[in-house]
């Protein structure tokens, strides 16, 4: 069980128009400040702590938690990114894409307790990749996940260590993280996804809609 | 992109900026504890070499290798080539094998053309040298180098990201007329924006030259001044009778590099080579050596770009690689 259920409102109104706000700015500020605390009581302390954002929309969100973790313990908290591209196993499915970037803090990861940050879980086959694209990397101590929003639908066993907001969602639908470092606003929306290949979209797992 | 490298032609800018971007991602891995990705477990690479080569071949090798994918290496000297075997047969046996993609070296220009079109094979076909036309993968990997030299300071590689050659003036020396180096060059460094010059005796300079989108001249020393690059072209002795230039010693004089003519060069500008070089010849040992040159760095280089390469041509939906065939 999450630490999260307690915060699983639903602010959604009634009916289904073709997007919906489930988080505003405020919402998201609050699930991070929540999550910084979870982690800190978990691993009792900030001492071995490694995030990891899996671009692009992870990253910021790893250094707002890191930001929160250090206003908290008054130390800094290593943060970087984990590129997972590579490790995908939809590659051959999907015209070839760009790398991201992927940025080791310096100490490394080596015995750590590494906290992988992104936006959505959806499949979970993200997650897989990381963890391969971490074993390739290093040997963390451990590892933890923490995510914005868990709209279920997993195809893997994983699942989340910090979860911002549970989001009961349909295949069908898009969930859409607006982040102000990257979109130039904080929020989290749903959108029914009438246009979309609602087969397609699902076969090919797709997490966010980051574009 | 196209399906196939065949030509650095076949490169848009945004391709041949996808190809330097991810490459100088995958250059990163050579950091790392373990270098290599899974991205192309279970696919096969065939290096077809007709013609000799080290670097060219050993970089595929660890590009198609740091990738995870099942490398066969195929050389003319000893296979059913010296048996009188035909392109097409060798390239049936291929298919049938199930190769993904054939790196190809040929000394016939355009034997990857019919390769690719023929209908002989599905995989993808990289050109990495046919005769005297085209070697796009050295291309790309020159350009990498510039970029990397030229437009960051030391060790910010993550600053060269999406930019590209614009305005920068390159020189490319030597026997132009035998080099499928200088023309790949010369149509990519064109597409990423740079100004190419191409310096050679008359007699080393291919006929047509004129409608190539760069400038021609015949004097070194006057080009020197404004290069940002000048890249020494190997004289071919191989290619050519001895009806090019008077002597080695007069070719040497005029149009190769030496200390007296790298101090003529501006302070940021730098020195390449494809290799293999004569030292003596068309560079000066002093020259190869020095800080300038980049000749060692453009064989790390070419790992990671053929490895970006072979990723974005193996990835992706073979149905919509061949949709747009």
């Amino acid at each position: 069980m999450t630490p999260t259920q307690s915060n699983a409102r639903t602010d959604a109104p009634g009916g289904a128009p073709p997007q919906r706000t489930v988080l505003e700015a405020a919402d998201i500020s609050r699930a991070l400040t929540r999550i910084a605390h979870e982690v800190l009581e978990r691993n009792k302390g900030a001492g071995d702590l490694v995030l990891l954002g899996i671009p692009s929309r992870g990253v910021p969100l790893a250094h707002r938690l890191a930001a929160r973790i250090s206003a908290v313990e008054g130390s800094d908290v290593p943060v970087g990114a984990l590129d997972v591209t590579m490790y995908r196993d939809d590659l051959r499915l999907q015209p070839p894409r760009a790398l991201e970037h992927t940025d080791l803090p310096a100490g490394g990861i080596e015995g750590r307790t590494v906290v992988l940050v992104d936006d959505v879980l959806y499949s979970g086959r993200t997650i897989r990749a990381a963890l391969d694209a971490l074993s390739d990397l290093g040997r963390p101590g451990r590892v933890q996940l923490a995510v914005l929003v868990d709209r279920g639908h997993r195809e893997l066993p994983i699942r989340a260590d910090y979860v911002g907001k549970n989001l009961p969602t349909s295949t069908g639908e898009r969930v859409r993280v607006l982040l102000e470092e990257r979109d130039g606003t904080d929020s989290v929306c749903i959108e029914a996804a009438a246009a979309l290949g609602i087969e397609a979209a699902a076969a090919v797992g797709i997490e966010a809609v980051a574009r | 992109m196209k399906p196939h490298l065949l030509s650095a032609a076949d490169l848009t800018h945004d391709d041949a900026l996808l190809v330097l971007d991810t490459a100088e991602e995958l250059a990163r891995l050579a950091d790392r504890p373990i270098k290599k990705l899974p991205t192309l477990r279970g696919r096969t690479v065939v290096n077809l070499f007709f013609e000799d080569s080290t670097r060219t071949r050993i970089s595929f090798e660890a590009a198609a290798k740091r990738l995870s994918a099942d490398v066969i290496n195929f050389t003319a000297k000893g296979s059913s080539v010296s048996k009188g075997e035909s392109l097409k047969d060798t390239a049936l046996t291929l298919e049938a094998m199930g190769a993904d993609a054939v790196v190809v070296r040929h000394h016939a220009s355009g034997a990857p053309h019919r390769l690719a079109h023929s209908g002989w094979i599905r995989g993808a076909v990289v050109n990495a040298g046919d005769g005297t036309h085209e070697h796009p993968t050295q291309a790309l990997l020159d350009a990498f180098t510039m970029r990397r030299r030229l437009n960051a300071g030391p060790g910010d590689h993550q600053a060269t990201v999406g930019t590209d050659l614009a305005g920068r003036r390159v020189t490319i020396v030597g026997d132009v007329l035998h080099s499928r180096v200088a023309r790949s060059n010369v149509l990519l460094l064109r597409t990423l924006g740079a100004e190419v010059t191409l310096v050679a005796p008359p007699t080393l300079l291919p006929v047509g030259v004129d409608v190539w989108p760069c400038a021609t001249s015949y004097d070194l020393d006057g080009e020197l001044a404004k290069s940002d690059v000048v890249m020494m072209l190997r004289v071919q002795r191989e290619r050519m009778g001895d009806a090019y230039f008077p002597s080695a010693r007069e070719y040497s004089r005029r149009y190769g590099l030496d200390g007296r003519r790298m101090t003529m060069l501006p302070d940021h500008a730098i020195v390449m080579h494809p290799g293999p070089m004569n030292r003596g010849m068309e560079i000066a040992a002093e020259v190869a050596d020095s800080a300038r040159s980049t000749i060692v760095e453009q064989v790390t280089n070419g790992v990671s770009v053929r490895m970006a390469v072979l990723h974005l041509l193996l990835s992706g939906d073979p149905a919509a690689h061949e949709a747009t065939a």
